[in-house]
Protein backbone atom coordinates (compact mmCIF):
# COMPACT_ATOMS: atom_id res chain seq x y z
CA UNK A 1 0.00 0.00 0.00
CA UNK A 2 2.87 2.33 0.86
CA UNK A 3 4.60 1.68 -2.48
CA UNK A 4 1.34 2.42 -4.30
CA UNK A 5 0.92 5.68 -2.40
CA UNK A 6 4.41 6.79 -3.42
CA UNK A 7 3.91 6.00 -7.10
CA UNK A 8 0.62 7.89 -7.28
CA UNK A 9 2.04 10.76 -5.22
CA UNK A 10 4.95 11.10 -7.66
CA UNK A 11 2.61 11.28 -10.64
CA UNK A 12 0.18 13.71 -9.02
CA UNK A 13 2.85 15.97 -7.52
CA UNK A 14 3.97 17.67 -10.72
CA UNK A 15 0.47 18.54 -11.91
CA UNK A 16 -0.50 19.66 -8.38
CA UNK A 17 2.50 22.01 -8.14
CA UNK A 18 1.79 23.51 -11.57
CA UNK A 19 -1.85 24.11 -10.65
CA UNK A 20 -0.85 25.57 -7.25
CA UNK A 21 1.57 28.05 -8.81
CA UNK A 22 -0.81 29.08 -11.60
CA UNK A 23 -3.77 29.43 -9.28
CA UNK A 24 -1.73 31.82 -7.16
CA UNK A 25 -0.16 33.69 -10.09
CA UNK A 26 -3.53 34.43 -11.67
CA UNK A 27 -5.52 35.11 -8.52
CA UNK A 28 -6.45 38.62 -9.66
CA UNK A 29 -7.61 37.69 -13.12
CA UNK A 30 -11.41 37.57 -13.01
CA UNK A 31 -12.74 34.04 -13.58
CA UNK A 32 -9.32 32.39 -13.54
CA UNK A 33 -10.43 29.77 -11.00
CA UNK A 34 -13.22 28.62 -13.26
CA UNK A 35 -10.79 28.22 -16.16
CA UNK A 36 -8.37 26.29 -13.97
CA UNK A 37 -11.17 23.96 -12.88
CA UNK A 38 -12.22 23.46 -16.51
CA UNK A 39 -8.60 22.65 -17.40
CA UNK A 40 -8.45 20.12 -14.57
CA UNK A 41 -11.66 18.46 -15.72
CA UNK A 42 -10.54 18.36 -19.37
CA UNK A 43 -7.20 16.92 -18.27
CA UNK A 44 -8.87 14.18 -16.21
CA UNK A 45 -11.13 13.16 -19.08
CA UNK A 46 -8.13 13.27 -21.44
CA UNK A 47 -6.12 11.06 -19.06
CA UNK A 48 -8.69 8.31 -19.34
CA UNK A 49 -8.74 8.58 -23.12
CA UNK A 50 -4.92 8.59 -23.42
CA UNK A 51 -4.62 5.67 -21.00
CA UNK A 52 -7.14 3.72 -23.08
CA UNK A 53 -5.16 4.35 -26.25
CA UNK A 54 -1.69 3.68 -24.77
CA UNK A 55 -1.00 0.78 -27.11
CA UNK A 56 -2.12 2.77 -30.18
CA UNK A 57 0.03 5.78 -29.20
CA UNK A 58 2.95 3.50 -28.36
CA UNK A 59 2.96 1.75 -31.73
CA UNK A 60 2.97 5.05 -33.59
CA UNK A 61 6.25 6.30 -35.16
CA UNK A 62 7.93 2.86 -35.01
CA UNK A 63 7.43 2.42 -31.27
CA UNK A 64 8.37 5.98 -30.34
CA UNK A 65 4.83 7.34 -30.13
CA UNK A 66 4.87 7.71 -26.36
CA UNK A 67 8.04 9.80 -26.38
CA UNK A 68 6.74 11.95 -29.24
CA UNK A 69 3.40 12.40 -27.51
CA UNK A 70 5.11 13.49 -24.30
CA UNK A 71 7.49 15.77 -26.18
CA UNK A 72 4.62 17.45 -28.04
CA UNK A 73 2.53 17.87 -24.88
CA UNK A 74 5.52 19.28 -22.99
CA UNK A 75 6.59 21.70 -25.71
CA UNK A 76 3.02 22.97 -26.00
CA UNK A 77 3.00 23.53 -22.23
CA UNK A 78 6.34 25.36 -22.45
CA UNK A 79 4.92 27.70 -25.10
CA UNK A 80 1.79 28.36 -23.06
CA UNK A 81 3.81 29.06 -19.91
CA UNK A 82 6.05 31.39 -21.93
CA UNK A 83 2.99 33.17 -23.27
CA UNK A 84 1.58 33.43 -19.75
CA UNK A 85 4.75 34.98 -18.36
CA UNK A 86 5.16 37.44 -21.24
CA UNK A 87 1.51 38.42 -20.85
CA UNK A 88 2.04 38.94 -17.13
CA UNK A 89 5.01 41.25 -17.72
CA UNK A 90 2.81 43.59 -19.71
CA UNK A 91 -0.22 43.31 -17.42
CA UNK A 92 1.38 42.71 -14.03
CA UNK A 93 1.07 46.33 -12.95
CA UNK A 94 -2.62 46.41 -13.87
CA UNK A 95 -3.18 43.19 -11.94
CA UNK A 96 -1.38 44.49 -8.86
CA UNK A 97 -3.63 47.57 -8.95
CA UNK A 98 -6.57 45.25 -9.47
CA UNK A 99 -5.84 43.66 -6.10
CA UNK A 100 -7.18 46.83 -4.52
CA UNK A 101 -10.18 47.33 -6.79
CA UNK A 102 -11.46 43.81 -7.26
CA UNK A 103 -13.60 42.97 -10.23
CA UNK A 104 -12.09 45.49 -12.63
CA UNK A 105 -11.77 43.95 -16.01
CA UNK A 106 -8.41 43.33 -17.55
CA UNK A 107 -8.25 43.57 -21.32
CA UNK A 108 -7.16 40.34 -22.95
CA UNK A 109 -8.16 38.41 -19.85
CA UNK A 110 -10.01 35.75 -21.83
CA UNK A 111 -7.06 34.74 -24.01
CA UNK A 112 -4.89 34.56 -20.92
CA UNK A 113 -7.44 32.33 -19.22
CA UNK A 114 -7.67 29.98 -22.19
CA UNK A 115 -3.89 29.59 -21.96
CA UNK A 116 -4.42 28.59 -18.30
CA UNK A 117 -6.94 25.96 -19.32
CA UNK A 118 -4.50 24.48 -21.83
CA UNK A 119 -1.54 24.42 -19.41
CA UNK A 120 -3.51 22.75 -16.61
CA UNK A 121 -5.21 20.36 -19.03
CA UNK A 122 -1.87 19.24 -20.50
CA UNK A 123 -0.20 18.85 -17.09
CA UNK A 124 -3.05 16.70 -15.78
CA UNK A 125 -3.28 14.75 -19.03
CA UNK A 126 0.39 13.74 -19.01
CA UNK A 127 0.69 12.75 -15.38
CA UNK A 128 -2.89 11.53 -15.06
CA UNK A 129 -2.79 8.99 -17.87
CA UNK A 130 0.06 7.12 -16.15
CA UNK A 131 -1.84 7.11 -12.87
CA UNK A 132 -4.94 5.77 -14.60
CA UNK A 133 -2.88 2.98 -16.20
CA UNK A 134 -1.27 2.10 -12.91
CA UNK A 135 -4.55 1.99 -11.01
CA UNK A 136 -6.13 0.02 -13.84
CA UNK A 137 -3.29 -2.48 -13.52
CA UNK A 138 -4.07 -2.91 -9.83
CA UNK A 139 -7.78 -3.26 -10.41
CA UNK A 140 -7.24 -5.85 -13.16
CA UNK A 141 -4.70 -7.94 -11.23
CA UNK A 142 -5.85 -10.80 -9.04
CA UNK A 143 -3.35 -10.72 -6.19
CA UNK A 144 -6.02 -10.25 -3.55
CA UNK A 145 -4.94 -6.97 -1.97
CA UNK A 146 -6.49 -4.55 -4.44
CA UNK A 147 -8.43 -2.66 -1.81
CA UNK A 148 -5.33 -1.89 0.23
CA UNK A 149 -3.50 -0.82 -2.91
CA UNK A 150 -6.37 1.37 -4.06
CA UNK A 151 -6.39 2.92 -0.60
CA UNK A 152 -2.68 3.60 -1.09
CA UNK A 153 -3.46 5.22 -4.43
CA UNK A 154 -6.01 7.50 -2.79
CA UNK A 155 -3.49 8.39 -0.06
CA UNK A 156 -0.90 9.32 -2.69
CA UNK A 157 -3.45 11.40 -4.58
CA UNK A 158 -4.49 13.22 -1.43
CA UNK A 159 -0.86 13.88 -0.43
CA UNK A 160 -0.17 15.35 -3.89
CA UNK A 161 -3.19 17.64 -3.63
CA UNK A 162 -2.06 18.76 -0.16
CA UNK A 163 1.37 19.76 -1.53
CA UNK A 164 -0.25 21.64 -4.42
CA UNK A 165 -2.54 23.48 -2.03
CA UNK A 166 0.38 24.27 0.30
CA UNK A 167 2.27 25.83 -2.62
CA UNK A 168 -0.83 27.89 -3.47
CA UNK A 169 -1.50 29.02 0.11
CA UNK A 170 2.20 29.74 0.72
CA UNK A 171 2.45 31.93 -2.37
CA UNK A 172 -0.61 33.94 -1.33
CA UNK A 173 1.22 34.97 1.85
CA UNK A 174 3.88 36.75 -0.16
CA UNK A 175 3.48 40.55 -0.02
CA UNK A 176 2.07 42.10 -3.20
CA UNK A 177 5.35 43.97 -3.80
CA UNK A 178 7.23 40.73 -4.41
CA UNK A 179 4.34 38.58 -5.52
CA UNK A 180 4.50 38.87 -9.31
CA UNK A 181 8.30 38.68 -9.44
CA UNK A 182 8.24 35.44 -7.45
CA UNK A 183 5.37 33.75 -9.28
CA UNK A 184 6.94 34.91 -12.57
CA UNK A 185 10.24 33.31 -11.62
CA UNK A 186 8.48 30.06 -10.60
CA UNK A 187 6.60 29.87 -13.90
CA UNK A 188 9.85 30.61 -15.77
CA UNK A 189 11.65 27.72 -14.05
CA UNK A 190 8.65 25.41 -14.57
CA UNK A 191 8.81 26.14 -18.30
CA UNK A 192 12.59 25.63 -18.48
CA UNK A 193 12.26 22.33 -16.60
CA UNK A 194 9.63 21.15 -19.07
CA UNK A 195 11.85 22.13 -21.99
CA UNK A 196 14.58 19.95 -20.48
CA UNK A 197 12.10 17.07 -20.15
CA UNK A 198 11.12 17.53 -23.80
CA UNK A 199 14.77 17.01 -24.76
CA UNK A 200 14.88 13.97 -22.47
CA UNK A 201 12.02 12.26 -24.35
CA UNK A 202 13.45 13.13 -27.77
CA UNK A 203 16.80 11.61 -26.74
CA UNK A 204 15.06 8.46 -25.45
CA UNK A 205 13.39 8.19 -28.88
CA UNK A 206 16.76 8.76 -30.59
CA UNK A 207 15.47 11.89 -32.33
CA UNK A 208 18.09 14.10 -30.69
CA UNK A 209 21.72 13.45 -29.78
CA UNK A 210 22.33 13.36 -26.03
CA UNK A 211 25.61 15.38 -26.27
CA UNK A 212 26.81 13.96 -22.95
CA UNK A 213 25.30 11.16 -20.83
CA UNK A 214 25.18 12.07 -18.09
CA UNK A 215 26.48 15.62 -17.87
CA UNK A 216 26.75 15.21 -14.11
CA UNK A 217 25.64 12.66 -11.54
CA UNK A 218 24.23 13.98 -8.27
CA UNK A 219 22.04 10.93 -7.65
CA UNK A 220 24.01 10.00 -4.53
CA UNK A 221 23.69 13.51 -3.13
CA UNK A 222 20.14 14.37 -4.12
CA UNK A 223 18.29 11.40 -5.64
CA UNK A 224 15.11 12.05 -7.59
CA UNK A 225 13.45 9.18 -5.75
CA UNK A 226 13.65 11.15 -2.49
CA UNK A 227 11.18 13.85 -1.56
CA UNK A 228 13.56 16.88 -1.92
CA UNK A 229 14.73 15.66 -5.33
CA UNK A 230 11.13 14.96 -6.35
CA UNK A 231 10.01 18.45 -5.34
CA UNK A 232 12.98 20.10 -7.06
CA UNK A 233 12.28 18.05 -10.19
CA UNK A 234 8.70 19.33 -10.32
CA UNK A 235 9.56 22.91 -9.37
CA UNK A 236 12.72 23.72 -11.32
CA UNK A 237 13.25 20.66 -13.53
CA UNK A 238 16.05 19.16 -11.43
CA UNK A 239 17.58 16.04 -12.98
CA UNK A 240 20.22 14.03 -11.12
CA UNK A 241 21.67 12.59 -14.35
CA UNK A 242 20.87 14.98 -17.18
CA UNK A 243 22.05 14.70 -20.76
CA UNK A 244 23.95 17.68 -22.18
CA UNK A 245 21.11 18.37 -24.61
CA UNK A 246 18.69 18.79 -21.70
CA UNK A 247 20.77 21.66 -20.36
CA UNK A 248 20.84 23.24 -23.84
CA UNK A 249 17.02 23.11 -23.95
CA UNK A 250 16.74 24.38 -20.38
CA UNK A 251 18.92 27.42 -20.98
CA UNK A 252 17.41 28.17 -24.40
CA UNK A 253 13.89 28.26 -22.93
CA UNK A 254 15.09 30.37 -20.01
CA UNK A 255 16.79 32.96 -22.22
CA UNK A 256 13.95 33.07 -24.78
CA UNK A 257 11.27 33.65 -22.14
CA UNK A 258 13.29 36.25 -20.22
CA UNK A 259 13.93 38.11 -23.49
CA UNK A 260 10.21 38.02 -24.27
CA UNK A 261 9.34 39.30 -20.79
CA UNK A 262 11.88 42.14 -20.99
CA UNK A 263 10.57 43.10 -24.39
CA UNK A 264 6.94 43.10 -23.23
CA UNK A 265 7.91 45.11 -20.16
CA UNK A 266 9.69 47.68 -22.34
CA UNK A 267 6.62 47.93 -24.59
CA UNK A 268 4.46 48.72 -21.56
CA UNK A 269 6.89 51.35 -20.36
CA UNK A 270 6.98 53.11 -23.72
CA UNK A 271 3.19 52.90 -24.04
CA UNK A 272 2.89 54.55 -20.64
CA UNK A 273 5.40 57.25 -21.65
CA UNK A 274 3.42 58.21 -24.76
CA UNK A 275 0.15 58.27 -22.81
CA UNK A 276 1.41 60.60 -20.11
CA UNK A 277 3.87 63.08 -21.62
CA UNK A 278 6.03 65.04 -19.17
CA UNK B 1 -1.46 45.67 -31.32
CA UNK B 2 0.59 44.33 -28.46
CA UNK B 3 -1.14 41.00 -28.69
CA UNK B 4 -0.51 40.84 -32.39
CA UNK B 5 3.19 41.40 -31.77
CA UNK B 6 3.25 38.72 -29.10
CA UNK B 7 1.52 36.29 -31.39
CA UNK B 8 3.95 36.94 -34.21
CA UNK B 9 6.74 36.27 -31.73
CA UNK B 10 5.30 32.94 -30.63
CA UNK B 11 4.24 31.74 -34.06
CA UNK B 12 7.74 31.06 -35.45
CA UNK B 13 8.63 29.19 -32.27
CA UNK B 14 5.55 27.00 -32.62
CA UNK B 15 6.17 26.47 -36.32
CA UNK B 16 9.79 25.57 -35.71
CA UNK B 17 9.12 22.97 -33.05
CA UNK B 18 6.29 21.42 -35.06
CA UNK B 19 8.62 21.26 -38.05
CA UNK B 20 11.33 19.66 -35.97
CA UNK B 21 8.96 16.95 -34.80
CA UNK B 22 7.66 16.33 -38.31
CA UNK B 23 11.16 15.97 -39.72
CA UNK B 24 12.12 13.57 -36.97
CA UNK B 25 8.93 11.60 -37.63
CA UNK B 26 9.79 11.25 -41.31
CA UNK B 27 13.38 10.15 -40.84
CA UNK B 28 13.42 8.00 -37.72
CA UNK B 29 14.89 4.97 -39.44
CA UNK B 30 18.11 6.54 -40.70
CA UNK B 31 20.13 5.68 -37.62
CA UNK B 32 18.37 2.43 -36.75
CA UNK B 33 20.38 0.01 -38.87
CA UNK B 34 23.68 0.64 -37.09
CA UNK B 35 22.41 0.27 -33.53
CA UNK B 36 22.69 -2.89 -31.48
CA UNK B 37 19.25 -4.26 -30.55
CA UNK B 38 18.25 -6.20 -27.44
CA UNK B 39 14.91 -7.56 -26.31
CA UNK B 40 13.33 -7.95 -22.88
CA UNK B 41 10.10 -9.81 -22.24
CA UNK B 42 7.72 -9.13 -19.36
CA UNK B 43 5.75 -12.16 -18.21
CA UNK B 44 3.94 -12.70 -14.89
CA UNK B 45 5.29 -9.29 -13.76
CA UNK B 46 8.90 -10.43 -14.27
CA UNK B 47 11.56 -9.47 -16.78
CA UNK B 48 13.04 -12.20 -18.95
CA UNK B 49 16.00 -12.40 -19.06
CA UNK B 50 16.79 -10.62 -15.81
CA UNK B 51 20.25 -9.78 -17.05
CA UNK B 52 21.41 -8.72 -20.50
CA UNK B 53 24.96 -7.98 -21.59
CA UNK B 54 25.47 -5.14 -24.05
CA UNK B 55 28.58 -3.54 -25.60
CA UNK B 56 29.94 -0.32 -24.11
CA UNK B 57 30.30 2.95 -26.03
CA UNK B 58 27.39 2.12 -28.33
CA UNK B 59 23.85 3.32 -28.56
CA UNK B 60 21.50 0.44 -27.68
CA UNK B 61 18.03 -0.09 -29.04
CA UNK B 62 16.02 -1.85 -26.35
CA UNK B 63 12.81 -3.61 -27.30
CA UNK B 64 10.43 -4.57 -24.51
CA UNK B 65 7.55 -6.96 -25.04
CA UNK B 66 4.85 -7.06 -22.40
CA UNK B 67 3.10 -10.44 -22.45
CA UNK B 68 1.00 -9.62 -19.38
CA UNK B 69 -2.51 -8.23 -19.74
CA UNK B 70 -1.70 -5.32 -17.41
CA UNK B 71 0.49 -2.31 -18.25
CA UNK B 72 4.01 -1.97 -16.89
CA UNK B 73 6.47 0.89 -16.67
CA UNK B 74 10.08 0.13 -17.49
CA UNK B 75 12.16 2.37 -15.28
CA UNK B 76 15.81 2.84 -14.47
CA UNK B 77 17.19 5.58 -12.26
CA UNK B 78 20.77 4.90 -13.32
CA UNK B 79 19.87 5.03 -17.00
CA UNK B 80 17.46 7.94 -16.51
CA UNK B 81 14.75 6.17 -18.47
CA UNK B 82 11.07 5.44 -17.98
CA UNK B 83 8.50 4.16 -20.41
CA UNK B 84 5.02 2.72 -20.07
CA UNK B 85 4.29 -0.48 -21.98
CA UNK B 86 0.62 -1.29 -22.51
CA UNK B 87 -0.75 -4.70 -21.57
CA UNK B 88 0.15 -7.15 -24.38
CA UNK B 89 2.07 -4.29 -25.99
CA UNK B 90 5.55 -3.61 -27.29
CA UNK B 91 7.85 -0.65 -26.79
CA UNK B 92 11.22 0.50 -28.02
CA UNK B 93 13.62 2.90 -26.38
CA UNK B 94 17.21 3.98 -26.72
CA UNK B 95 19.91 3.90 -24.07
CA UNK B 96 23.58 4.78 -24.10
CA UNK B 97 26.29 5.04 -25.24
CA UNK B 98 27.27 3.68 -21.80
CA UNK B 99 30.42 3.18 -19.77
CA UNK B 100 31.16 -0.42 -18.67
CA UNK B 101 29.29 -1.31 -15.49
CA UNK B 102 26.03 -2.70 -14.14
CA UNK B 103 22.82 -0.75 -14.59
CA UNK B 104 19.72 -1.72 -12.65
CA UNK B 105 16.20 -1.41 -14.00
CA UNK B 106 12.78 -2.33 -12.64
CA UNK B 107 9.07 -2.37 -13.42
CA UNK B 108 7.60 0.55 -11.55
CA UNK B 109 4.11 -0.96 -11.43
CA UNK B 110 5.34 -4.28 -9.98
CA UNK B 111 8.53 -3.40 -8.14
CA UNK B 112 8.50 -6.53 -5.95
CA UNK B 113 8.87 -8.99 -8.81
CA UNK B 114 9.95 -7.05 -11.90
CA UNK B 115 13.63 -6.09 -11.90
CA UNK B 116 16.86 -6.80 -13.68
CA UNK B 117 20.24 -5.50 -14.72
CA UNK B 118 21.94 -4.40 -17.89
CA UNK B 119 25.61 -5.35 -17.88
CA UNK B 120 27.75 -3.13 -20.08
CA UNK B 121 31.08 -4.59 -21.17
Amino acid sequence: MFATAIIVFREVLEAAIIIGILAAATRNIPGSKRWLAAGLLAGLIGSGVVAGFTDVIGEFASGMGQELFNAIVLSLAVMMLAWHNIWMSSHGAALAANAKSLGRNISDGTSECSALLVIVGLAVLREGSETVLFLYGIAASDNGNQSSMLLGGMTGLLAGVVVGYTVFAGLLRIPMRWFFSITGLLVLLLAAGMASQTAHYLIQADLLPSLATPLWDTSALLPESGLPGMLLHSLVGYDSRPAGMQLVFYLTALIAIVTGMRWAGAQRQSAKATKQPG
Amino acid sequence: MKRLLLNTLLLPVAAFSTGLLLVSLLFPSVALAADAEFTLVIKDHKFQPTEITVPSGKKIRLRIENQDATPEEFESNVLNREKVIAGNGKATLYIGPLEPGRYKFFGEFNKDTAYGEIVVQ
